[in-house]
């Protein structure tokens, strides 16, 4: 008993470093290979240089897909929010039949194969006549990002106590009011952590938008297009460490939001507090 | 004393909620039935009830929360259809309290004074004195999060005092503080209400708390009002054996009607025989039967030698003890169940054996007359 007890935390550790390891490893190689003087991603390093960072606003394509990204992003993010905030509302605070049932519905989408996914819109879009363009990519994401909105804004929303509403509207204050000055403030992080990770999902995403945009390339679509030529190697990589900085910095920000949201929602209930 | 003739200065006559006919169905269930209710100015008022007997439903109708399905209710003499809550002179107190998380107290006590715009520090004034009246002064900047259950409770009645309503309405404002804190708080609530001679209406489904507080209480059963009075009134005579029941303990005994006439009955009863009682106003015969209600304190044990003009003679079964009274349980010949006795320790009640022969007396004014 003792022995196990007194090997366990050596053990542990280093089961959980190598844990660790497995899972940033090749994000660590990314960064590391960006600042390499030479082209090819090989150890050791032949140099260190900011230089591919400095080649990246020099490339007009690189500008076009980054825009294109953003467009998509907002629109995407904007739009998979409403509809969330409106579905997330619903679901969270009226009790009718069939409600567990569109939950799942709603949440399904985040299990299905995107590759099965991206096919399925495609056809649809086709059979609806719909040229590919940016406006189908955003309808694609809004796909996709719905249930993560979802789930963001369910813990935002739940808890959220009825009588809250109901106070303000017995405090004299109108039903306009009361969504500016009690609903918003208190699900205003949710919304915020929901935008944040819909506008992210849509930034890193390849197989949809590859499948579902016309001419005009997404960040991603832009970097495979990139990755046949072994010279423009540690462009992408740059770009590619810019993209996951961006990813993670937009991560935090929106769970560290989302908490919040779901502490001020959930304290009410805390009587004894 | 002090308190109660200043109760009966603020306390008119003058009727502040006028509750007429009020139905409230939902599909086939009706949550109210038919209510009619006059509560006074300067009033507080309780409605007491089992959940689900329509004391909630009630008042949040007076709230503006909910519409009548059918009746109407009008407040200080202004009929309240269609009047939404926010338009409505009255403010309440929540069952969760409701306080408005990402505020801190004194915002919180600001909320509803914020539209009336007003001028010249007077609102800081007025949060000022509602937080003074629930002694919470210097806690106004302190964040909603990080107040007691008590505390939250007193922002929640200095945001809705702060607003002067005509009518301060409490969902059941105490039940979730412990028993300690909210007997306290039973005895300031009541001084608030004095201090301020705001009509209050209180929800609540302990009998304790409506009997200690109140001025007047209306007893609800199944979405209906059984009986309106006094708390002495609702305690001591009360009008069927579900409001009795309700109140505290009670002996229930069989009796036959000998005689009827305008203001007294005279039972026969198995075990107290022959009795004559006040004929309750709301009696209402139900063929010969009867029953006659007597409270477990005011059967008295009669010790040694000692007599009564009233008495029933009967074996103690059980005894319980619990401190400052003991509880008896006594078999008497000819009634189907043993009464139940409340008697203080000052004598030695605990002592008595499960077993002994004993006599009890009672005051025939104890004993109350309800139709079957």
């Amino acid at each position: 008993m003792t022995a196990t007890r007194r090997f366990l935390p050596g053990w542990l550790s280093s089961y959980a470093t190598l844990y660790i390891l497995f899972l940033y490893l090749p994000v660590i190689f990314l960064p590391i290979f960006s600042i390499n003087t030479a082209a090819t991603p090989k150890f050791p390093l032949s140099g260190i240089t900011l230089h591919w960072y400095e080649d990246l606003p020099k490339t007009p394509a690189l500008i076009d897909a980054t825009w294109n990204s953003l467009i998509v992003g907002v629109s995407a993010s904007i739009l998979s929010t409403v509809l969330g905030i409106l579905a997330a509302r619903s679901i969270t605070r009226y009790r009718y039949p069939g409600r567990r049932a569109i939950n799942g519905l709603i949440m399904a989408p985040l299990v299905l194969p995107e590759v099965i996914v991206a096919i399925s819109m495609l056809l649809v879009m086709l059979q609806l006549g719909l040229s590919l363009s940016l406006f189908t990519v955003v309808l694609g994401h809004v796909l996709i990002c719905i249930p993560y909105s979802m789930t963001v804004l369910t813990s935002g929303f739940e808890g959220f106590d009825r009588s809250l509403e109901e106070a303000s509207a017995d405090l004299g204050e109108s039903a306009f009011g009361t969504f500016r000055r009690v609903t918003l403030p208190m699900v205003a992080p949710a919304i915020i952590s929901s935008l944040l990770v819909c506008f992210t999902i849509s930034l890193d995403e390849f197989i949809i938008a590859f499948f579902l945009t016309g001419t005009e390339a997404t960040l991603p679509i832009y970097i495979w297009g990139q990755l046949r030529f072994a010279a423009k190697l540690p462009g992408v990589l740059a770009l590619g460490t810019l993209l996951l900085l961006a990813s993670f910095v937009l991560m935090t920000i929106a769970e560290i939001l989302r908490r919040r949201a779901a502490r001020r929602t959930q304290n009410e209930g805390g009587l004894h507090a | 004393m002090l308190e109660r003739v200043q109760s009966e200065r603020i306390q008119s006559d003058r009727t502040m909620i006028d509750i007429r006919d009020v139905t409230r169905s939902y599909g086939s269930f009706k949550a109210l039935d038919n209510a009619s209710l006059a509560i006074r100015e300067g009033e507080f008022f309780s409605l007491l009830g089992p959940s689900g007997c329509g004391k909630t439903t009630l008042l949040r109708m007076i709230a503006g929360f909910d519409t009548p399905t059918s009746g109407s209710i009008a407040v200080d003499g202004q009929p309240m259809d269609g009047i939404p809550a926010n338009r409505r002179p009255t403010n309440m107190v929540f069952q969760s309290y409701a306080i408005f998380p990402h505020l801190n107290v004194e915002q919180n006590v600001a909320y509803g004074l914020k539209r009336l715009k007003l001028r010249g520090g007077e609102e800081e004034r007025r949060v000022e004195e509602a937080l003074a009246q629930v002694s919470l002064t210097g806690l106004g900047k302190r964040r909603a999060t990080e107040l007691s259950g008590g505390q939250r409770q007193r922002v929640a009645l200095a945001r809705a005092l702060v607003m002067r309503p005509k009518v301060l309405l409490l969902d059941e404002p105490l039940s979730a503080l412990d028993k300690k804190l909210r007997e306290q708080m039973q005895v300031e609530l009541r001084r608030l209400q004095q201090a301020v001679g705001i009509t209050f209406v209180l929800v609540t489904h302990d009998q304790y708390e409506a009997l200690a507080m109140s001025d007047r209480i209306a007893v609800m059963f199944g979405g209906r009002i059984a009986q309106v009075a006094s708390p002495k009134e609702i305690y001591q005579r009360p009008v069927n054996r579900q409001v009795a029941d309700f109140l505290g303990g009670m002996n229930f005994v069989k009796a036959e009607i000998v005689e009827e006439n305008g203001a007294s009955l005279v039972l026969d009863t198995l075990g107290f025989g022959r009795v004559r009682t006040d004929k309750p106003k709301s009696f209402m015969r139900n063929g010969g039967a009867a029953t006659l209600g007597i409270r477990p304190e005011r059967l008295r044990v009669l010790w040694d030698n000692a007599t009564a003009k009233f008495e029933v003679a009967g074996k103690v079964v059980e005894r319980h003890y619990f401190g400052e009274i003991t509880h008896l349980i006594v078999e008497i010949a000819g009634l189907e169940k043993p009464l139940s006795v409340t008697e203080t320790n000052d004598f030695g009640a605990d002592d008595i054996p499960v077993g002994a022969s004993i006599r009890l007396a009672y005051d025939p004014e104890a004993l109350v007359a309800m139709a079957d």
